[in-house]
């Protein structure tokens, strides 16, 4: 399949290991993987924050970069809730009968990674070898937004070496959301705090998610606590192999 | 000057077909879905079951139930009343007096007892329009051998009747035979076990102002 | 683009003038008390209502069934209203109609006087709550005596409620103890629930048996026959609803159920929804005026009070769907750790923070629909499907639009503002995006250390009090791949 990935501003700049390792991992599947390299950000976070009308030409942007992409894939719940979700929304306030009716024809071309190889390509064994102890955090936006299921987790089970364990109360949010950290950092802390606990409890090495916006939160306080856990994107487990080991 | 009533019918109207709404384009005018009920309309189990269920979960509130045979009714109903120490009961005008143990004081309420006269009663004996057997809920629609309202509220101690034939499965078995009586202006009450409150932690516990203890007899 | 509805005053809705979640949220996290508390009553909670929801296997359908059905009913709410005013009126009943809480006390206050009563008997009702009617009835020398336990609880420590079911959520036993003994005289009690609520019942008997008037909320009124509902656990509502010889109910305009038989729905969906049970206690229905049975003397005051503002927005209209089951209270990781208080509304929560600023308009409660991270676990557990995240976002679109429109140059100047714009220019083009992440490679230099920020400038250091923010690293994605297409 040839595949478009949106990478996303936030693991573009941020967190390139994790597009890396989608680059990678579709790659070994045997798919062809594109990057339009004129893509910048989706607007989740101008939208979400209030500042609707400056994020209509960030959707018109993605809208216009991958119109005639076959299918497209990102390696984040978030920013693909942001279109699936919330892109009709923002067509509506532009009042373009235009973008409405191409956000229509886009919407369902659009995939989070896990639920892309689980429910659209039927794989759940992608060949990876990752000798340590796991817990999987569900996003909401993974879980709530897109519904992704158990997707991640069949994929996590079938990696050899892995040794997962299940994460308490891990459907409860970690208080990351978006500008919610910033603007309500005291309330988002007490969130975050009870997460922290739940992932110290598994003894895991690594935290997983398919979001790395949400495990920039709990990863820097993992890091800030000196918790010796350590965070990790969900492709940059599945894309490695016995040979990187 | 428009009176506030069709002030407020215009501001529905200006708010239903005028205008455009806050951020949002023009949008075609409301439709009206059709709603769909595909819930469970009928509990298909066999009739015993669902008046299992029925005791199982009137139980579950921690109200007395027991099952008894038609004859043994009367009986029944002076072993409850005796096992309580009731010696004034409250009942409505047309409850039959066979049912009842000639030792006690009845007092039969035409709608004259006074509240004290209740409170200070040591319980109500009532019949009910029907059992819901998944919520274990008894409906009183105040017609036959239920009396008005205050009768089975103010006393303490509630011991209700209700007939095997008078149960249902769900919910929507229940309404449609309730309606004639709403029609009718007479107004329906729920039971669901004694009087609880959950404001204490959020924890149901057993005894406020309505009957503290509820007892009821399933004739079968 | 934005066409904002402009309010003379904050209406009685609002506990404070302008709630600042946000600066009221760190003293209410600090009080361990109070995070204990709401821990263990929202962890409690929750657990029973997803034991009893599993329960059904058709929970979806009946909510799918319970939104169309109040979808249907805010889509003919004037020919509903008319509707349940002429079979109200033709069972005996009188109905009022009030534009706000003024009107709506106005009225009230006239039927109490003119039963010559000094004091009345009440359900716990949001709706009075909201119209702050108990002021107003005291202000015309009328007591108000509430009746259900949660409520009568923190009317006695002089408190405002703090959740739209139980009022006294953040209380604990021995705290409500404590009150009784000091409010009512109680030499000997003890912390045991049953042995507290007898205490109610005692402090309350007389007056149930004596009062002349009720007044109550209504959880729904049915148009096709008049009928009003109330739903409750105590009995204190069917006292308040029997004993007295005049009812006063009051109810928002959004409470309506075109048909009798629409309860099959509700009554599922309600109780559930609320204190996790299959079945409430007492559900109580009443169609006017019944002769020889109950109060002989009925009025229904039927009240907008901003709700009218609320239908006419497309999205935020759904909200008007609310049967005050409090599921979302009880699920939000956000309400469960600050509690209500912060919210500064008589509606607190996920609902309370997409209602209270349409009621209000989001000039004056715009902390409120960003008090939520939007985990969406409140959509999910809505028995009538509103699509709380969706107008959090929307009223949230509202709240900038408003301070940008509106807001002059103080607003246009608003780091948040400047840093926004500033953002959207950045990412409406690939050159000047692409540019920012190199001077952010370079920009963050004297902060860095290992790999990670310990500390950020300006509206960014929220982040780093608590957490790391790991550096940008060397390579951008699209750097690595530029050169992988170039090797």
């Amino acid at each position: 399949m040839h595949i478009s990935l949106f990478i996303t501003c936030f693991n573009d700049t941020l967190f390139p290991q994790a597009g890396r390792a989608t680059v990678q991992l579709l790659e070994r599947l045997g798919h062809t993987v594109e990057f339009r390299r004129e893509q910048t950000c989706c607007g989740q976070m101008h939208f979400n924050t209030g500042y609707q009308r400056e994020a209509i030409p960030l959707v018109q942007r993605f809208v216009d970069v991958f119109r005639d992409a076959e299918v497209i894939v990102a390696p984040s719940a978030s920013c693909v809730g942001m279109v699936r979700d919330l892109y009709p929304m923002a067509a509506q306030l532009a009042g373009d009968p235009a973008l409405i009716r191409e956000v229509e024809s886009l919407r369902p071309r659009v995939f989070e990674l896990t639920e892309f190889l689980v429910k659209q390509l039927q794989v759940e064994d992608v060949g990876a070898y990752f000798p340590h102890r796991v817990t999987y955090h569900p996003t909401c936006h993974s879980l709530r937004v897109l519904r992704v299921g158990d997707a991640p987790l069949r994929l996590l089970r079938a990696v050899r070496g892995l040794d997962l364990v299940t994460l308490p109360d891990a459907e409860q949010c970690c208080g990351f959301g978006g500008t919610f950290a910033i603007k309500n950092a005291d309330t988002s802390m007490a969130m975050l705090g009870d997460k922290l606990r739940a992932v110290r409890e598994t003894r895991a090495e690594v935290c997983v998610a398919a979001d790395n916006s949400c495990l920039m939160h709990i990863g820097g306080a993992l890091h800030r606590q000196r918790a010796g856990v350590r965070t990790m994107h969900i492709a940059e487990i599945l894309a490695t192999t016995e040979g990187d080991a | 000057m428009s009176t506030t009533r069709e002030r407020i019918l215009q501001r529905i109207q200006t708010a239903l077909h005028d205008g455009a709404p806050t951020g949002r384009l023009v949008a075609e005018q409301p439709t009206t879905e059709p709603v769909l009920r595909d819930y469970r309309q009928r509990d298909e189990a066999p009739r015993a079951d669902i008046i299992d269920r029925f005791i199982e979960r009137v139980t579950e509130y921690k109200a007395i139930v027991r099952r008894v045979e038609e004859d043994q009714l009367a009986a029944a109903i002076a072993e409850a009343l005796a096992a309580r120490g009731v010696e004034r009961l409250v009942i409505s005008a047309d409850l039959p007096e066979a049912w009842l143990p000639a030792s006690i004081t009845l007092l039969r309420d035409a709608g004259d007892l006074s509240y004290e006269t209740l409170g200070s009663s040591h319980g109500v004996l009532t019949g009910c329009a029907l059992g819901i057997a998944q919520t274990g809920t008894l409906v009183l629609d105040h017609g036959a051998l239920q009396g008005r309202r205050a009768i089975s509220l103010v006393p303490d101690y509630h011991l209700c009747i209700v007939h095997a034939a008078q149960i249902v499965g769900l919910l929507p078995e229940a309404m449609p035979q309730l309606e004639a009586a709403v029609r009718a202006g007479r107004p329906i009450t729920f039971i669901s076990g004694p009087s609880a409150t959950s404001d204490i932690e959020l924890n149901r516990v057993e005894g406020v102002h309505g009957p503290r203890t509820l007892e009821v007899l399933v004739v079968i | 683009m934005s066409d904002h509805k402009k309010k003379p005053t904050p209406t009685s809705v609002l506990i404070e003038l302008e709630p600042k979640f946000e600066q009221n949220a760190p003293a209410a996290l600090a009080n361990t008390q109070l995070r204990r508390n709401m821990g263990k009553a929202t962890q409690t909670i929750r657990a029973k209502r997803a034991n009893v929801v599993s329960e059904l296997s058709d929970w979806e359908e009946l909510r799918e069934a319970g939104r169309a059905i109040k979808a249907f009913t805010l889509e003919h709410l004037d020919e509903q209203l008319i509707q349940l005013e002429a079979a109200v009126q033709k069972a005996g009943g009188h109905v009022h109609w009030a534009q706000d809480a003024a009107e709506a006390n106005r009225i009230i206050t006239g039927l109490v006087q003119a039963h010559e009563a000094r004091e009345v008997i009440k359900i716990k009702s949001l709706t009075t709550d909201e119209i702050k009617l108990n002021a107003a009835l005291a202000d015309a020398g009328i007591t108000a005596v509430e009746t259900d336990l949660a409520e009568l609880i923190i009317q006695l420590a002089g408190e405002h409620s703090s959740h739209i079911l139980v009022p006294a959520i953040h209380k604990n036993r021995a705290e409500i103890r404590e009150i009784f003994m000091r409010t009512l005289g109680v030499r000997e009690l003890s912390d045991q629930p049953k042995e507290l609520a007898a205490v109610a019942r005692t402090h309350l008997r007389r007056k149930f048996l004596s009062t002349k008037v009720a007044i109550s909320g209504a959880n729904f009124a049915v148009a096709e026959t008049g009928t009003v509902c109330i739903v409750e656990s105590e009995g204190n509502g069917r006292m308040c609803l029997t004993l007295p010889q005049v009812l006063i109910s009051v109810m928002g305009i959004e409470k309506l159920i075109p048909t009798f038989r629409d309860f099959e729905v509700f009554l599922q969906l309600l109780p559930r929804s609320s204190t996790g049970e299959r079945m409430n206690p007492y559900t109580s229905l009443w169609t006017g005026v019944t002769p020889g049975d109950g109060p002989q003397e009925f009025h229904l005051v039927l009240l907008d009070n901003g709700r009218t503002d609320v239908l006419a927005d497309q999205i935020g209209r759904q909200t008007l769907n609310c049967i005050r089951c409090s599921a979302c209270l009880n699920i939000c990781p956000v309400y469960e750790r600050t509690g209500g208080h912060a919210y500064g509304s008589v509606y607190p929560g996920p609902i309370g923070a997409i209602l209270t600023p349409q009621l209000v308009g989001v000039e004056h409660a715009g902390s409120l629909p960003y008090a939520s991270s939007l985990c969406g676990a409140c959509y999910e557990v809505c028995p009538v499907k509103i699509n709380i995240p969706e107008v959090l976002i929307h009223l949230r679109g509202e709240v900038v639009r408003q301070k940008q429109d509106e807001g002059g140059i103080r607003a246009a100047l608003d780091p948040e503002n400047v840093a926004f714009k500033t953002l959207a220019k950045v990412f409406s083009s690939r050159t000047a995006y692409e540019r920012a992440q190199s001077l952010g490679k370079v920009g963050q230099w004297p902060l860095q250390h290992e790999g990670y920020i310990k500390s950020l400038p300006g509206l960014l250091g929220g982040w780093t009090a608590t957490r790391d923010m790991p550096t940008i690293p060397e390579q951008t994605f699209r750097e690595w791949w530029e050169e992988r297409t170039k090797a």
